[in-house]
């Protein structure tokens, strides 16, 4: 991990971890073969009801459809309010979209077969080796959340999809080529797993410097080399990381460790092999964008915009489409950069470029997202929550009743105070963006004197879109 | 020197303040202009009110008619949790004192289509202090941030 001397606001250390892995039963646990698999398996359970009740679903209405109501309330809340900012990318520890490809590049179930990997094995293109296929790839799919968010069939479709995506191209690239490059699920992930709380990293220097070969990247027979293509030895972004646990299996010093640490601190990460880009704050762009339109789309009283996104009429929906693009891929970067080009004449700074000053400040739109994407989850969650009861009972619809909650009728909880909820998040989230937009301006501006005046347009900045998060949430 | 001194006094006073305020707004609640009787016509079709927002000042006493257009809607209005339905040529009413400020959002409580759970309105019962309230938080943190930077 990166040593670092900065506080956040100026009293949390940065440094500061706790290993979960320093507990015997904790490592036993994860080192055995069973971990993660036996949660992928039940995972895998889960889902196979999910795209059964999906297809079945057909072109109903999905609010008492248990694969809709599963995969965007259930799933998708708990990824944005739970998952990714508490446990980093524990989801795709438990993933059960890339299994099959898995299996079929290893030709083993459960133990190690070492040696290649089955499969064509190709390398990604280096180009492409970056967020940018999944920043496109994810706004297309926003494009029929209209659909996909309602009718059984198109979850169905998009789940399949992203299953079988995942087995091809498995076959034809190495390792977890899918996870790190295409999965539609996987950008925001990485992106914001980068506040996280937890991390997977190496314990001791010394130690993986006098290990050779290191066979956390390569394997050995206790586990595969590196499926995500990390060097476990030495990352320090979340990013990429996806949490298998073969790194602690393959460590024969157990030098790999699970922590708990301050939120955020991979934000002050710029390092030559994980450096900071533009795929990354275009990320965070189009994650803050989604949110507003979303929210104006599925929250919002306005009839007119909910048409144009179900695609009532076809100029309508291209109308929809042509915003959403336009909106999220030049408007927010494009105020963004005035914030940011602010940012260097105030400071008076003339050495350091702009297209830093402009990709390194984004990054304070990672908590700024996570905070407004909470925020719409709650108002997701608390007003249509209790379908999930209902689902669970009866996930066909075929008048079951497993749990004896098949008739609860659909109940809003708490959306009285739902605007403090949100509010207070927004707040919160609003806090660790400064601090550590603060942060980032001495890191990016030589001298504390141009930092100091370098920060005040972001700030700027992200209180008005704090601002206009509210507005959208309580005004 | 002196100036920037100045300055950051004043940005800290301000900051202060709003937070100062913001904290009075929570602890008292606002007091209403004299409350009137309003009635709203509320006409419900696929996946959307009309009018899709409801503006009324705290302590009115509110009638809404429901009106269906196509087929049947409800109207469920978020935090006073009550709720009425209306059938095609069968219309729902629903009153209520507006006691609570705040935007509140009404939602559609009969399965009509696939955006069903999509179909709100807004009802605005002025004062909204939560907005102000947040707001000057906000506001408060920045003003307070800039001047424990700037310093
Ligand atoms: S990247 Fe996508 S497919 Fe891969 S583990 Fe994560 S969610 Fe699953
Ligand atoms: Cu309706």
């Amino acid at each position: 991990m990166i040593e670092t001397k900065d506080k956040l606001f100026g009293i949390v250390d940065l440094n500061a971890r706790f290993e979960l892995t320093k507990f015997k039963p904790v490592r036993a646990v994860l080192k055995s073969r069973w971990m993660p698999l036996l949660p992928i398996l039940i995972n895998l359970f889960m889902f196979v009801i999910i795209l059964l009740a999906a297809f079945t679903g057909g072109l109903s209405a999905g609010n008492y459809n248990f694969g809709i109501m599963i995969v965007w309330i259930l799933w998708w809340v708990l990824l944005m309010m739970m998952l990714v900012p508490g446990f980093s990318r524990a989801w795709c520890m438990v993933c059960p979209f890339p299994i099959f490809s898995d299996w079929a590049q290893r030709t083993r179930l459960f133990d190690v077969k070492p040696g290649k990997l089955g499969g064509l094995g190709l390398k990604w293109p280096k180009k492409l080796s970056n967020m940018w296929v999944m920043n496109i790839a994810f706004l297309v799919t926003t494009f029929f959340s209209g659909f996909m968010t309602v009718l059984p069939i198109a979850t169905f479709i998009l789940l399949g999809i992203i299953i079988i995506g995942a087995f091809v191209i498995g076959l034809i690239f190495e390792k977890r080529t899918f996870c790190l490059y295409l999965c539609p699920v996987s950008g925001f992930q990485g992106l914001y797993s980068q506040f996280a709380t937890v991390e997977v990293r190496r314990k001791d220097w010394e130690i993986c410097k006098n290990h050779n070969p290191k066979t956390c990247y390569v394997g050995n027979e206790k586990g595969y080399g590196c499926p995500w293509n990390r060097t476990p030895f030495d990352f320090q972004k979340n990013t990429y990381c996806g949490m298998c646990l073969e790194c602690l299996k393959t460590c024969p010093y157990d030098n790999m460790a699970i922590n708990l640490r301050p939120p955020g601190v991979d934000l002050l990460v710029d390092t030559k092999r994980e450096p900071r880009g533009l795929d990354e704050a275009w990320k965070a762009f189009i994650m803050l964008g989604i949110a507003i339109v979303f929210y104006l789309a599925f929250q919002g009283p306005w009839g007119f915009f909910k048409d144009m996104v179900r695609g009532v009429t076809l100029p309508g929906y291209l109308g929809y489409i042509a915003f959403h693009t336009v909106f999220n891929l030049l408007i927010i970067p494009g105020v963004f950069f005035v914030f940011a080009y602010l940012s260097k004449r105030l400071s008076g700074n003339t050495e350091v470029p702009l297209k830093s000053v402009f990709t390194n400040f984004a990054y304070t739109l990672i908590p700024m997202g996570l905070g407004v994407w909470m925020g719409f989850s709650v108002g997701i969650l608390l007003p249509n929550g209790s379908y999930i009861l209902r689902v669970l009972s009866d996930p066909f619809a075929w008048g079951w009743n497993l749990f004896g909650t098949a008739q609860i009728p659909w109940t809003p909880v708490l959306t009285g105070i739902m605007g403090y909820i949100q509010g207070a998040i927004l707040i919160v989230f609003f806090a660790f963006a400064v601090g550590y937009g603060w942060l980032l301006a001495k890191q990016i501006y030589a001298d504390v004197k141009q930092a100091k005046r370098g920060f005040i347009p972001i700030l700027t900045f992200l209180t008005l879109i704090t601002l206009v998060f509210l507005w959208l949430f309580v005004g | 020197m002196m100036k920037k001194k100045i300055i950051l006094i004043a940005m800290a006073a301000l900051g202060a303040a709003c937070i100062l305020i913001a904290l009075i707004g929570i602890a008292t609640p606002a007091t209403a202009e004299s409350p009137r009787e309003r009635f709203f016509e509320v006409h419900a079709k696929r996946f959307e009110y009309a009018p899709d927002t409801i503006q009324v000042n705290q302590g009115d006493k509110v009638t809404i008619r429901l009106v269906s257009e196509d087929v049947s809607h409800g109207l469920y209005v978020d935090g006073y949790e009550i709720k009425t339905a209306a059938h095609p040529g069968a219309e729902g009413t629903l009153t209520f004192v507006a006691d609570k400020t705040g935007r509140y959002t009404f939602r559609c409580t009969v399965t009509c289509g696939e955006f069903h759970p999509y179909m709100v309105g807004y009802l605005n019962v002025e004062p909204n202090s939560r907005l102000w309230i947040f707001a000057l938080l906000i506001v408060g943190v920045a003003l307070c941030s800039a001047v424990i930077v700037l310093r």
